[in-house]
């Protein structure tokens, strides 16, 4: 129970991060972050006590294993994640590029 | 053997991306004519799924041949043909549009590589049957998009599509934890197996928890008020096909579709829920309406009015009445045809007097016939003036909101239309009537493909009431609304139609 | 030495010249074996963009250029997914999209499960060459100040 509430905890911290932090980089820093615990949140649900690792192998039958489905999934969300991360960082630089600045309090020709 | 036309959907634009990602920078012009190709193809096929559909009723298509729920199903039924027409016939006259439009950008065949991109991500989320594929295909096109919306990489896309890039994962996020935490609760992902798990009872302060997440992520998707502040950056700065792409279809595929599906099939919708949609509903009507009032910008304005029109389609959808259904989702058809309208003609506007500020233009009626008489029908249709047919489905859901006693939403969706007039008289008498200025006496009306366009909308407008004639009607909105009334029985129905 | 000047030190340039060949075996490894242990595609695939990314790191940009330039890299990515889909729409001509249709031999053996390693190497193309220009592009930008601030 405690490490499903420690995942959430780090999930608001990602929050936190993109909500309160001034600097593009750090915003990204807090979409990875939130990503991950996401991830982590999802794997988690699939162990069950006492199971080991969902690969099959020639020499031993086993029978206790944790639920592969989540892990599956989990490598989907991963690559969604990393293909996110690389475009908002490509934006972030040209942003630079054409303000000179990465602080978002002065990022605001748009209004209104 | 007419099981076949599901992958399609998806295999045919994701196959002409690549093919125009590995070809089109080589030949000039393979990329117009490819993605002309395919989308001309899946507006057909799309089309013809609608008679498909009226004569076997439910398919289901078992990806590889695994049976769910075991394996990945893709599901059509009448809310996905609907659907399916909304988005393919919108996406090919947007691709003959750009073909003269993308002309002012550099690298036609990258824009081209994402518009299919993204047109095989929202067709994709409609045709899922699992809860993990249309968040798959939910990336894809949200991906697709930021990186549109950044195209042409000047100052205001750039910001713009970084805060639409950083929203827009925050509520993905949002809809994989509710995702996590269903699974956790009915160990399937197979969205008729889900609701026959959740219908048994057993844990609903989970369901309720994983409504708000659903409800925050896909909201979000579909600009609906508390989420809406990416929507008046994005649309604007993105060129104005995409504008048109994102406005018509995007938000109501990512967002209403899923919201219809996952509520009203999976979850199950109580009271509670379907009064936050309708109290979510008018917000957005309200506070878009008024926004857009004082706007000076064609597209911005454009794009608050968006914001208000999706909320009479979620207002629609949220009263749960069969007559109310009906009107939300024919209100979403109306406004996706004349929203890419109103947004290709600010398109054409802008191709030939390179400004989006109303107070520069004026009397632009002479020398653009074609674009200012389509955007009259797009005005006309969006305020609700018989006989186009904004006006039908306008009326059905103030019918429908009086016919379930609910009399104060019904008095503010008069209100707002009437703003909606208001509004929309403001950018007619600005930009195409009045006296024409001086600098802009040598602009000339926009080429072959923009006008086709711009013209088979503006038609489409007119048709659009007779999808209320009773032949047509069982078929295409009938279906659709009875698909998200059924409910919890959309589980049973797809079951019979596996074996 | 005008080597040294370009790049990282010349300790980081011997100790590339001798593990980046293994860094790609190993990647192709990891694909090939990717129906029979953990792995697969995606993984493999990261895991060979990162030969060549070291080489880029630790060498600079022209001479990762002249193992593999973007133009390959691209027509890679592009092959990659062309043979993917090309591959998923053969089924359909057996009966259903994705279908596996060539013989799954014995379990545990290289050459088993039929399109399975296939698809591993598709994929494997399209990350592989995807990553390594994801890194070139933003590596490429140089940040200069932008005098005009709005």
């Amino acid at each position: 129970m405690t490490v499903y509430f420690l995942c959430l905890v780090l999930f608001c911290i990602g929050l936190y991060c993109i909500v309160r932090k001034r600097n593009l980089i750090k915003i990204i820093i807090g979409i990875a972050i939130m990503e991950y615990s996401v991830n982590l949140f999802f794997i988690l649900i699939g162990y069950k006590i006492g199971g080991r690792a969902p690969i099959h192998s020639s020499d031993q039958t086993i029978l206790n294993m944790v639920d592969p489905l989540p892990q599956a999934l989990v490598l989907t969300a991963i690559v969604i994640g990393l293909a996110v991360t690389a475009l908002i960082a490509a934006i972030a630089i040209r942003v630079y590029e054409k303000y000179g600045t990465f602080d978002i309090t002065k990022i605001r020709k748009l209004k209104g | 053997m007419t099981r076949i036309l599901l992958p399609l959907f998806v295999v045919i634009p994701l196959g002409a991306a690549f093919l125009n990602s590995l070809i089109g920078k080589r030949i000039k012009g393979f990329s117009d004519v490819l993605s002309a190709i395919a989308t001309c193809a899946l507006a057909c096929i799309s089309i013809y799924s609608v008679f498909i559909f009226k004569d076997t009723g439910l398919i289901v298509y078992k990806v590889g041949g695994w049976i769910p729920p075991m394996g990945i199903a893709m599901v059509m039924d009448g809310l996905t043909v609907f659907m399916l027409v909304t988005v393919n016939l919108v996406a090919f006259l947007i691709s003959i549009y750009s073909i003269s439009y993308m002309e002012k950008y550099t690298e036609k065949w990258i824009f081209y590589c994402l518009f299919l991109l993204m047109v095989a991500g929202m067709n994709g989320v409609i045709i899922s049957g699992d809860l993990f594929n249309l968040y798959v295909f939910l990336e894809i096109a949200a991906i697709a998009s930021y990186a549109l919306v950044a195209f042409g990489t000047e100052h205001e896309e750039l910001e713009a599509a970084f805060k639409y890039a950083v929203m827009g994962t925050v509520a993905s996020s949002f809809i994989l934890l509710g995702i996590a935490f269903l699974y956790s609760v009915t160990s399937t992902l197979n969205m008729a197996d889900m609701s026959l798990e959740i219908a048994k009872g057993g844990s609903p302060r989970i369901i309720m928890l994983v409504s708000v997440f659903f409800l925050m992520g896909f909201g979000l998707k579909s600009a609906l008020v508390p989420f809406h502040a990416w929507l008046p950056d994005a649309h604007p700065s993105a060129p104005a096909p995409i504008s048109a792409m994102l406005s018509g279809v995007l938000i109501k595929s990512l967002g209403i579709y899923a919201i219809a599906r996952v509520f009203f099939n999976v979850l199950g919708t109580s009271p509670q829920v379907l009064s936050a949609l309708m109290i979510l509903g008018v917000l957005s009507l309200i506070i878009g309406g008024c926004l857009a009032l004082g706007q000076w910008d064609f597209k911005r304005l454009l794009a608050y009015s968006s914001i208000s029109q999706i909320g009479y389609v979620m207002l629609g959808i949220g009263l749960g009445t069969p007559l109310g259904i009906m009107g939300g989702l024919f209100h979403l058809f109306n406004h996706s045809i004349f929203k890419s309208l109103l947004f290709l003609n600010s398109g054409a506007v802008e191709y030939a007097t390179g400004t989006r500020d109303l107070q520069k233009m004026g009397g632009l009626r002479e020398k653009m016939p074609v674009t200012s008489s389509t955007s009259l029908i797009g005005s006309m249709s969006i305020a609700g003036i018989p006989p186009f047919n904004g006006f039908w489905s306008k009326l059905i859901i103030i019918a429908a909101c009086v016919q379930a006693h609910h009399f104060a939403y019904a008095v503010w969706a008069v209100l707002i239309s009437l703003l909606t007039l208001a509004y929309f008289m403001k950018v007619q008498r600005y930009a195409f009537f009045g006296e024409l200025k001086e600098r802009l006496s040598h602009i000339k009306e926009c080429p072959f493909f923009m006008k086709f366009s711009m013209i088979s909308l503006a038609v489409l407008c007119l048709a659009g009431g007779l999808l209320l004639l009773p032949g047509v009607f069982d078929s295409f909105l009938g279906a659709a609304s009875d698909a998200v009334l059924a409910g919890k029985d959309y589980a049973n129905v797809v079951f019979v139609a596996i074996r | 030495m005008k080597e040294q000047q370009k790049g990282m030190t010349i300790i980081v340039k011997t100790i590339t010249r001798l593990t980046v060949g293994l860094i790609l075996l190993f990647g192709i490894y990891i694909v090939a074996n990717g129906h029979i242990s953990p792995g697969g595609g995606f993984a493999g695939g990261v895991i060979i963009a990162l030969s060549f990314i070291h080489i880029m790191l630790a060498f600079g940009k022209e001479d990762a250029f002249k193992k593999m330039n973007q133009g390959v890299a691209s027509f890679f990515e592009s092959i990659g997914a062309i043979i993917f889909i090309t591959l998923a729409s053969l089924g359909i001509a057996g009966g259903y999209f994705f279908l596996n249709f060539l013989s799954k031999g014995e379990p545990f053996k290289l050459f088993s499960s039929g399109l399975i390693p296939l698809y591993n190497i598709a994929i494997s193309f399209k990350v592989g060459a995807g990553l390594f220009i994801i890194v070139v592009i933003l590596m490429l930008f140089k940040i200069t100040k932008e005098d005009e601030k709005k």
